[in-house]
């Protein structure tokens, strides 16, 4: 064990971890984390906890992960790259960990542009393999990126992303392959909707042997409607939902088409499970936590491990 | 090359509003060649706002020049012999070569006139695009000859990020994926292997974060 995550616990024990994720909100008020936290409580293994995604402003990543740990939590707090120079990454994590954080997720962050401060200028001092790097040498090698010691290190497991769908293609796994030479240690991929290029990834993955060098987790997204699963095929770049889901939702009246999105998430769960390699899935449910328990259930992984 | 934009005429006419006899001084170097602050250019500038002075029933005396270069001494001081029968010197050079005229006559306003974008080539005929940041560390021999820092928005070493779709950037489907471009390029150059390496954090020191910079060779000094 290299941290007191309890994700990382059930992971290395072997068990298939279940993980959700929860976006701060864009204000002062706490008790939407809380109202969040409640509804997941019991239902999964740890919870990421996003840092301004898509670059608008919300509550900070850092102080909504507290929020989750006065509740019991396990949170994992995403870390981009965008708006913090090495300076200020190294001192959050620092304070992540001295709070009792045990997880972090290292990401490159969405540009500027997409968010409601597009007039800001970008920091990009590091990128996500070069963080993924920096939290594992002030973890194993206790210093700074500048070389001087640290007087306590910060116990964290460490995480990133990956997206099997991304291009260019060539690099899919080499790009992982990468990540994992820089330490990481768990991995969240993009909502997967083709199971089949899923299938393909994993076995070049598998080729590589890089399942056992990190834990997969899939990511999972539940269609609330045929009109989501279309802006999600047209619009969300990177996102490959295979015709025959649109198809399933359009046959169903729109007021059951939430249900068979949950049915088709359900599926799918079931499915990841049995492929080699995959220890874990990453339910993302963004303002639909209350699905996540129901989801959970179905798929049978509830109960979870208490310790 | 250095790549500028004119700025919009109303931005100038209000710069310039409180004077009746200017200076508007072009160069023959890169704002000659992207096409912004030339011979042709200072022509045109130095015609619509007289046209626009009259208009408005007034009147303004332009000097119009045409220096060699405005980022060296020898060529700048050709406004000297004139400079003081002026009251304001509207340059449509660089932002290098604009300061470096502000310098020399410390007794005159000196105006820009069009706005410093990049170091960047003329892709083709009327188009230029940015390839380099001056980044004073050149990392081009491992990136297959293309730059991460200035055709990656996010100036990632160890890119492509989770938005490069179809070979092009996350923030605007005209523009390239740098990281698209750098992966295409070692692999026809066979280098692909090249790919795995982490470059590490980089030292910003030689670039802007560094400060100011300069450069000085002994030899060359008089
Ligand atoms: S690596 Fe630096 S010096 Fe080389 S092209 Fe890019 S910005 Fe310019
Ligand atoms: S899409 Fe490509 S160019 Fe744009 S930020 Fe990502 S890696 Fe850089």
């Amino acid at each position: 064990m290299t941290s007191n995550s309890h994700l990382e616990r059930i992971l290395e024990r072997g068990e298939f971890a279940v993980t959700s994720e929860c976006g701060p909100p864009r204000g002062a008020d706490p008790e939407v984390i809380r109202k969040k936290g409640g509804l997941l409580k019991g239902y999964v293994d740890a919870v990421n906890v996003t840092d301004n995604q898509t670059s608008v402003v919300r509550m900070s990543s850092f102080a909504s992960c507290i929020l989750l740990k006065e509740m019991g939590f396990d949170p994992i707090l995403q870390m981009v790259c965008r708006d913090r120079n090495r300076i200020s990454l190294q001192s959050d994590i620092l304070g992540a960990a001295a709070l009792g954080i045990n997880n972090i997720l290292c990401l490159t962050g969405d540009h500027q542009k997409f968010g409601d401060h597009s007039t800001a200028k970008n920091v990009f001092d590091m990128d996500s393999i070069q963080l993924i790097q920096t939290v594992k040498w002030m973890r194993d090698d206790g210093k700074f990126l500048g070389g001087e010691e640290l007087k306590g290190v910060p116990k964290l497991f460490i995480g990133a992303a990956a997206n099997p769908f991304a291009d260019p293609f060539e690099i899919r796994v080499p790009r992982l392959a990468k990540k994992v030479t820089a330490g990481v240690q768990f991995i969240q991929t993009q909502c997967i909707y083709n199971m089949d290029k899923f299938d393909q990834w994993m076995a070049m993955v598998r080729d590589r042997g890089l399942h056992e060098r990190v834990h997969i987790l899939a990511g999972v997204t539940p269609f609330k409607s045929v009109g989501m699963a279309r802006y999600m095929k047209n619009m969300v770049p990177g996102m490959d939902v295979p015709d025959e889901y649109i198809e399933r939702l359009k046959g169903v009246d729109k007021e059951n088409q939430a249900g068979e999105g949950i049915k088709i998430c359900v599926e799918s769960i079931q499915r990841l499970r049995t492929i080699e390699g995959v220890h874990g899935v990453h339910i993302m449910a963004i303002e639909w936590e209350e699905k996540v328990p129901e989801i959970v259930k179905q798929v049978g992984l509830h109960p979870r491990p208490s310790a | 090359m250095i790549v500028a934009n004119r700025k919009p005429l109303d931005e100038i006419e209000e710069m310039i509003k409180g004077y009746q006899k200017i200076i508007l001084v072009g160069c023959n170097e890169c704002v000659t060649v992207c096409a912004v602050g030339g011979e042709k250019e200072v022509g045109i500038l130095a015609s619509e706002l007289k046209l626009s002075r009259k208009k408005d029933g007034k009147e303004i005396e332009i000097k119009e020049v045409v220096l060699e270069r405005q980022c060296d001494h020898e060529y700048i001081e050709q406004l000297r012999p004139f400079v003081d029968e002026y009251e304001a010197i509207l340059s449509m050079a660089c932002g290098a070569g604009i300061q470096f005229v502000a310098e020399k006559y410390r007794g005159k306003p000196v105006l820009p006139a069009v706005n410093t974008s990049f170091l960047g080539v003329t892709e083709e005929q009327g188009i230029w695009v940015e390839r380099c940041q001056g980044c004073g560390n050149c990392v081009l021999d491992r990136t297959g000859g293309i730059c991460p820092i200035a055709r990656c928005s996010k100036s990632l070493l160890n890119g492509p990020c989770g938005g490069s779709t179809d070979g092009k950037c996350e923030i605007d489907k005209e523009i390239d994926c740098g990281w698209q471009l750098i992966i295409d390029r070692l692999k026809e150059l066979g280098q692909l292997d090249r790919y795995e390496e982490i470059t590490p954090v980089k030292d910003w020191t030689t670039s802007r974060d560094g400060g100011p910079r300069k450069r000085v060779r002994e030899d060359l000094k008089l």
